[in-house]
């Protein structure tokens, strides 16, 4: 079972969720924070952080002794990344998403590909919990690749709680993708509001099941709930806005050691949402 | 020899474009016979990434030994400087004024980049 938790928003408590999620596992349990332009699960988990490996991209490298300068390499390359000038072929490999077309289209061979290191993944543990997180480089643009090889590193058969980054783009969509259910964090602010209905729509053209955790909640009747009743869009647990928490965060602390009588809710939402992955998979 | 100016319309008259590789267009002008032509640039107007390259791609093919420009940043003038196509950044009002400018020997070819990426 994977469970994606998402937002649109940044900043709502995805991964304030994930962790209390992790946390509340009544069975073995791995977190893969996602996040690898700020992955910070680690700062509530304290894992204890033992393998590192670095993630690559293929990038091309030209051999200017075969290169005709056809141009074919800058034709196919959707990136920019690659261009043809007199003769030889010049690269941005800081732009190269790592696809190889460009050294597939090469009639001369010219193109081989070489290893681009964008940046890592670790693991470990943190007490019960099985932990990975992914780190993309300072200065690198391309954090899909980082968040695949987290994934790769994740053991199938355990309980997965991914927390994934904010927004709906290309990040978001490497980390939800292969999740059995979703879970979308916002908190009850015209913002927050906002994203949600993007990560919602985004969401439902995955097919991928989900529910709303609504965090900061002032009133249990708000503008997230009541979208949610009018999309028919089940509201899993609303989080009260406790000064208590928020001293909590602060000190690095997770919710569940601020808000202890929260951990059966979150029990009760893996259950729900387990039925919900089931539910889609009949 | 043909020039490359940064514009915003299709004429001699049109303000110059500040930016390369995000301009609208491109007047190719060629100095011998004084015929321009103009190079849509609107497709790499709204490119995610890589405008400055492509449009240097574009100044390459079409045979421009020098561009006139209000701002060139590192990746393009990589590219244009491999090529050795002459970036001269000027401040000039229209294509014509420009043009005028390079006639003159009032501009000075650029030795480095003088904005970084995505400066706008």
């Amino acid at each position: 079972m994977k469970i994606a938790i998402g937002s649109g928003k940044g900043g709502t408590g995805k991964t304030t969720v994930a962790v209390a999620l992790a946390l509340a596992a009544t069975e073995p349990v791995q977190y893969l924070d996602c996040d690898v332009e700020e992955p910070n699960g680690h700062i509530f988990m304290k894992p204890d952080l033992k393998e590192r490996m670095s993630v690559y991209v293929p990038v091309p490298c030209v051999d200017s002794a075969l290169c005709t300068g056809c141009g074919a390499c800058s034709r196919i390359c959707q990136f920019n990344a690659i261009i043809s000038l007199a003769g030889t072929a010049m690269v941005f490999r800081e732009l190269c998403h790592g696809c190889g077309g460009c050294s597939l289209v090469c009639p001369t061979g010219a193109i081989s590909e070489v290893d681009y290191e964008i940046g890592f993944v670790e693991s470990g543990h943190a007490g019960a919990v099985a932990f990975t997180q992914g780190c993309l480089t300072v200065g690198r643009a391309m954090s899909p690749p980082v968040i695949r090889s987290v994934k790769q590193q994740a053991n199938q058969d355990l309980l997965t709680i991914i927390d994934c980054p904010p927004g709906t783009s290309c990040p978001f969509m490497a980390s939800i993708k292969g999740a059995d259910v979703a879970i979308l964090v916002t908190e009850p602010t015209p913002f927050g509001l906002h994203d949600l209905t993007l990560a919602v729509d985004t969401v439902c053209q995955l097919g991928i099941p989900f529910g709303v955790i609504v965090n900061r909640v002032h009133k249990p009747d708000n503008n997230v709930t009541t979208y949610c009743d009018q999309k028919g869009i089940a509201v899993l647990l609303q989080i009260p806005e406790q000064r208590s928490v928020a001293v909590a965060y602060s000190w690095g602390d997770s919710l569940l050691m601020a808000s202890p009588e929260l951990k059966p809710e979150f029990q009760r939402v893996l259950e729900q949402v387990t039925c919900m992955a089931e539910g889609e998979a009949v | 020899m043909k020039l490359v100016i940064t514009t915003t319309g299709q004429t001699l008259d049109a303000p110059m474009d500040r930016r390369f590789g995000r301009a609208e267009g491109f007047l190719v002008y060629d100095l011998e016979t004084e015929v321009y032509t103009v190079i849509d640039n609107h497709q790499n107007f709204q490119a995610a990434q890589g405008a400055g390259i492509q449009a240097a791609q574009h100044v390459v093919n079409c045979g421009a030994r020098a561009v006139i420009t209000g701002h060139c940043g590192p990746k393009a003038f990589r590219v244009l400087s491999a090529a050795k196509v002459a970036i001269y950044n000027c401040e000039a009002a229209t294509v014509a004024d420009a043009i005028d400018q390079y006639k003159s020997g009032h501009l000075k070819p650029a030795q480095s980049a003088d904005v970084e990426g995505h400066w706008v």
